[in-house]
Formats: C-alpha cells, structure tokens, sequence
C-alpha cells in the first residue's frame, strides 16, 4: 500500500511537472476555466432574479449546493484523466502496456495524469459556496465542516467510481459510450439544484441507482441544518457520504471484472 | 462552385459514419432536456407572477434547444486542427480555391450532418412523449424554417473564427472554449432570452448571439409573430456579413505570418 502511495506521488509530481513547464499557457487555460464555469452560474442567478425562489430555497442556498458538486465534480475530473482517455488506449492496443507492468492497472491509470487546470472550475465553486455559506450565516462548528469534507471527499469519489465504471464498459464496447455523460456531466448539472424539487422517478434514480443524492443533497441538507422536504431521517443525512466511497470500491471491483475479461484489439 | 459542394457532400459523408455516436448522443440529450424542464417546472410553481414565456412554451423551446444544439458553434474543426498543428495546412493553402470559402463548406458539413442525425430523432420523441408542440400557424413554421437557415449560416462564420484562431494559439483552447460558453448565454440556449432582467435584453438584442437561438425558436413558438420577423433576419444576415468579413481579414493576416514546420 505504501509502495504504491509512493508511486502514485511521483505519476502525479510528474504529470504536473510537465504541465507547469509552460506556465504562461497554463495560467490562461485555468482562468479561461474560471471564467467559463462563471459564466454558468449566470443561469441561476437570472433565473432567481425571474422567479424569486426555487420552492422555497432561496438563492444562497441553491449556491451551496452548486459550489459543493462543483467542487466534488472538479476533484475527481482532475485526478480521472486516464480513466476518461481509456477508450482511446484500448482502441490503440495501449493497455497491453499497462497489464505488463507489475503493478494494478487501476492505479497506473489514475497516475496518467492530474489535470491542474480544472483548478478554474474548483475555485469557481468554491467561491459560489463560500458565497452562498456566507449569506446564510450558518454556525461552523466542527461537526458541519467534517460533513462538509466529508460530503466533498464522498462525492468525489462517487463521481470516479461512475468514471471507472464508464472506462470498464470500454472493455466490451471499445468505446466511450457518450450515454454516462447524462450521469457524470448530467448528474452535475442535475445535483446543482437540490434533489427535491425534482420528479420522483429523477429523485429515485439519483438516490437508488446512482446515489448522488446521498453525496450532493442529503448531507446539504444537514449543513444548512433545515428539515429534508424528502424526509430522509436526520443520522441519515450524516453517515450518507460514505455510500460514495462504498461506490468507487464497487466500481474498482468491476474494473477488475473488465481486466479479466480484456482481449487485445492487436492494432 | 462544383468543388465547393464536392467538399461539402464528402465532409458530410464522412461526419454521418458517427451513428452510434449520435445514438448516444440523443439518449444524453432526452436526459439534460428533462432535467431542464423540471427545473423550470419547479421555478414556475415557485411564482405566482405572471411570466414573459408560458411553461408549455418553455417545454417546447428546451426540445428546440436540444434537438439543435449541434448546430451551434460550439466546436472547431478537429480536422482542421490537426491540419494546423502538423503544418500540412500548407496543402490546403496551395488548393486554387479561396481557403475562407472552402473552410466555410466544412464547417457546413460539420454543423448539418450531427444536427440531421440527432434533431430528427430527438423532435419525434419529444412530439411524441414529452410535451413538445408543433408551431401555432404554417406561417410561424415557414418563418422559423428561414430563421434556422440564417442561423447555420451565422453559426458557421462563428465557427470559422474558432477555426482560423487556431493559426495564433497552437492548443486552441482559449477563444475556442471562450466563444462556445459565451453562445450559450447570449444565444438564449440556456435560459430564453425574455427570461433575462430588462437591461440584460437591451444588449442581448443587439448582439450577433441573438440570431442563432432567439430568433428561429421564438419564431417558431409564434411568440414573435412572423410578421416581424424582417428586421430580425435583416440583423441576422448584417452580422453573418461582418463576422464573414472579420474571419476573411483575419485569415488573410494569419496566412501571412504563417511558418510551416518543416519535419
């Protein structure tokens, strides 16, 4: 496990490396991100400006919820760069590479890359959240910032496990099936809004097949410490974040299923 | 002329081998649609006052939105990208056509072909199942029909100027990333324009996004009748005009400060 913590780092210490070696074009790329990702929130914000209210949260508390999967969202996209470029390699023969190497392919795939320039859309939705935290005067005690970690690191890693799962599917398909971006990019944008002015069937589907509610609304509805119109019990909305890390360990499961089941394409 | 639609017909024969790609594509866009829709659902019961867009209206426009998305510049020629990086844009530049023109009839190509094979599917489901509404009179329809016509054509000069921008930043990523998101706000593709605060629609109605969604889709919800559409269609091929011109005189300084690598 140290070992291969330690190889991990140096993937990454590489990977950024070679992404600051053109600092100038890095800079740019950040802060076009920031502002692109900024120019989203425009949609809420003049959608509250119509309507006033979203059934009864108010526009400080949607931020929250925004900020939050922005954040999640942002983490896991920067550190699943080889899983979201897998398709390609298996289509290359590439990952025979990989299954030569004696280590797990799940982890040279993560070390592929850390991508630093989705650090615009992270601090894009950190400063929505910060907003949104501020005008509701929340009390930080230390129980609601470890939820919030924990709401952050449990998201995270439900939105790799999703990633994973995508890259898995390459196995038989030998290609990115666009059809999981309703639930990577879907979910995010779906999640930025609380879970409950949704229909059922949405809401079921994000709580039952994939539980996103369960990183991006329950443990939400416990920071800002107001009654879940869902009705999911308080402990609940507690403990929930650790369903996302139980997801990525499933979906490693399956990865290794797929690993299995591998043959060359040969070109 | 010949030549020009000889690239046309064959860069639209190629983009329409993509099918399961567009399969995928329409299930992912049933699915951001419905998303869309429910959020305005829950924003009108939220609101008692009345609204410039009606709720049924808003439902037809979000399908509009998603069966035509292709269509809007929100990508570069990826070929021609290639093209630029390795240096073989050289060839291109030796072909006796105008290159403007040329690169004009590609991204023709590549806003057609992925629009006919998503917006069809995608409009049929959503007439079907999803609430979507045929236009109240055939004279919306007709006006909505040359709306989306001078649409493509302003979305393609946008497209051409992502393209030639890659001539000065080898990655490509800023304008092209800039311009896309920037479409999306100003065009009325996320939110409907009349959703905007009043001094927001003053300068959305004056700028070049306005003709790629606004015009063709409130055309076709008859919220615009068609009657007025003239002035909207003369503004809309005024800025296809100066966005063609600024892209010419663009390429024509980048051709000129161009360095093809040898190697």
């Amino acid at each position: 496990m140290r070992d291969a913590l330690y190889l991990y780092g140096r993937y990454i210490s590489a990977s950024v490396r070679g992404q600051m070696a053109y600092k100038a074009s890095f800079i740019m790329l950040t802060l076009g991100h920031f502002v692109i990702t900024g120019i989203e929130f425009i949609t809420i914000i003049v959608l509250f400006a119509r309507f006033g209210t979203l059934e009864g949260w108010s526009i400080a508390e949607v931020s929250v919820f925004y900020g939050l999967v922005a954040i999640t969202f942002s983490l896991s996209d920067a550190a699943a760069r080889g899983f979201d470029l897998f398709a390609d390699m298996i289509k290359a023969g590439d990952f025979d590479r990989l299954l030569v190497r004696p280590r797990a392919t799940a982890l040279q795939l993560a070390g592929q890359e850390l991508t630093l320039r989705r650090i615009g859309r992270f601090t894009q939705g950190l400063v929505v959240f910060l907003w949104g935290a501020s005008q509701l005067h929340l009390a930080w005690n230390a129980a609601r910032i470890a939820l919030t970690l924990a709401a952050i690191l449990g998201g995270a890693c439900l939105f790799y496990g999703i990633i994973v799962l995508q890259a898995t599917l390459a196995f038989w398909t030998t290609e990115t099936l666009e059809i999981v971006n309703s639930v990577t990019y879907g979910g995010v944008q779906t999640t930025q809004y609380p879970l409950a002015i949704y229909r059922q069937e949405f809401q079921r589907f994000f709580t039952y097949v994939i539980p996103l509610a369960c990183t991006c609304y329950f443990p939400i509805v416990a920071i800002l410490g107001r009654p879940d119109p869902l009705g999911s019990p308080e402990w609940f909305r507690w403990v929930s974040p650790a369903v996302g890390v139980l997801f990525l360990v499933l979906s490693l499961q399956v990865w290794k299923v797929g690993v299995r089941h591998y043959t060359s394409t040969g070109s | 002329m010949r030549a020009y639609r000889a690239l046309i017909s064959a860069r639209f024969r190629m983009l329409l081998q993509y099918r399961a790609a567009a399969i995928g594509g329409i299930g992912t866009q049933l699915f951001f649609g419905l998303a869309m829709i429910m959020a305005y659902e829950a924003f009108y019961r939220s609101s008692s006052a009345a609204q410039p867009m009606s709720y049924r209206d808003i439902v037809t426009y979000v399908w509009l939105g998603q069966a035509f998305l292709a269509m809007l510049p929100w990508n570069v020629d990826t070929d021609l990208r290639a093209l630029i990086r390795s240096g073989a844009v050289a060839y291109e530049m030796l072909r006796p056509m105008d290159l403007y023109w040329a690169w004009y009839c590609r991204a023709l190509a590549l806003r057609i072909a992925p629009t006919l094979l998503r917006a069809i599917p995608v409009v049929t489901l959503a007439m079907l199942f999803l609430g979507m509404h045929l236009p109240p009179t055939p004279a919306s329809a007709a006006a909505w029909a040359l709306g989306m016509l001078g649409s493509l054509f302003l979305g393609c000069a946008f497209t051409m100027l992502m393209n030639i921008s890659l001539l000065w930043t080898i990655s490509g990523e800023g304008i092209t990333t800039l311009i896309p998101a920037l479409v999306l706000v100003c065009s009325g593709m996320n939110i409907p324009l009349p959703l905007f605060p009043a001094w927001a629609q003053r300068i959305l109605y004056w700028l070049p996004f306005r003709g790629l969604i606004d015009v063709p889709f409130r055309l076709y919800l008859g919220e615009i009748p068609p009657g007025e559409a003239g002035p909207l269609f003369l503004q809309q091929m005024a800025w296809t005009a100066a966005l063609i011109l600024a892209g010419r005189w663009l390429l024509s300084r980048g051709k000129r400060r161009l360095i093809v690598q040898g190697g």
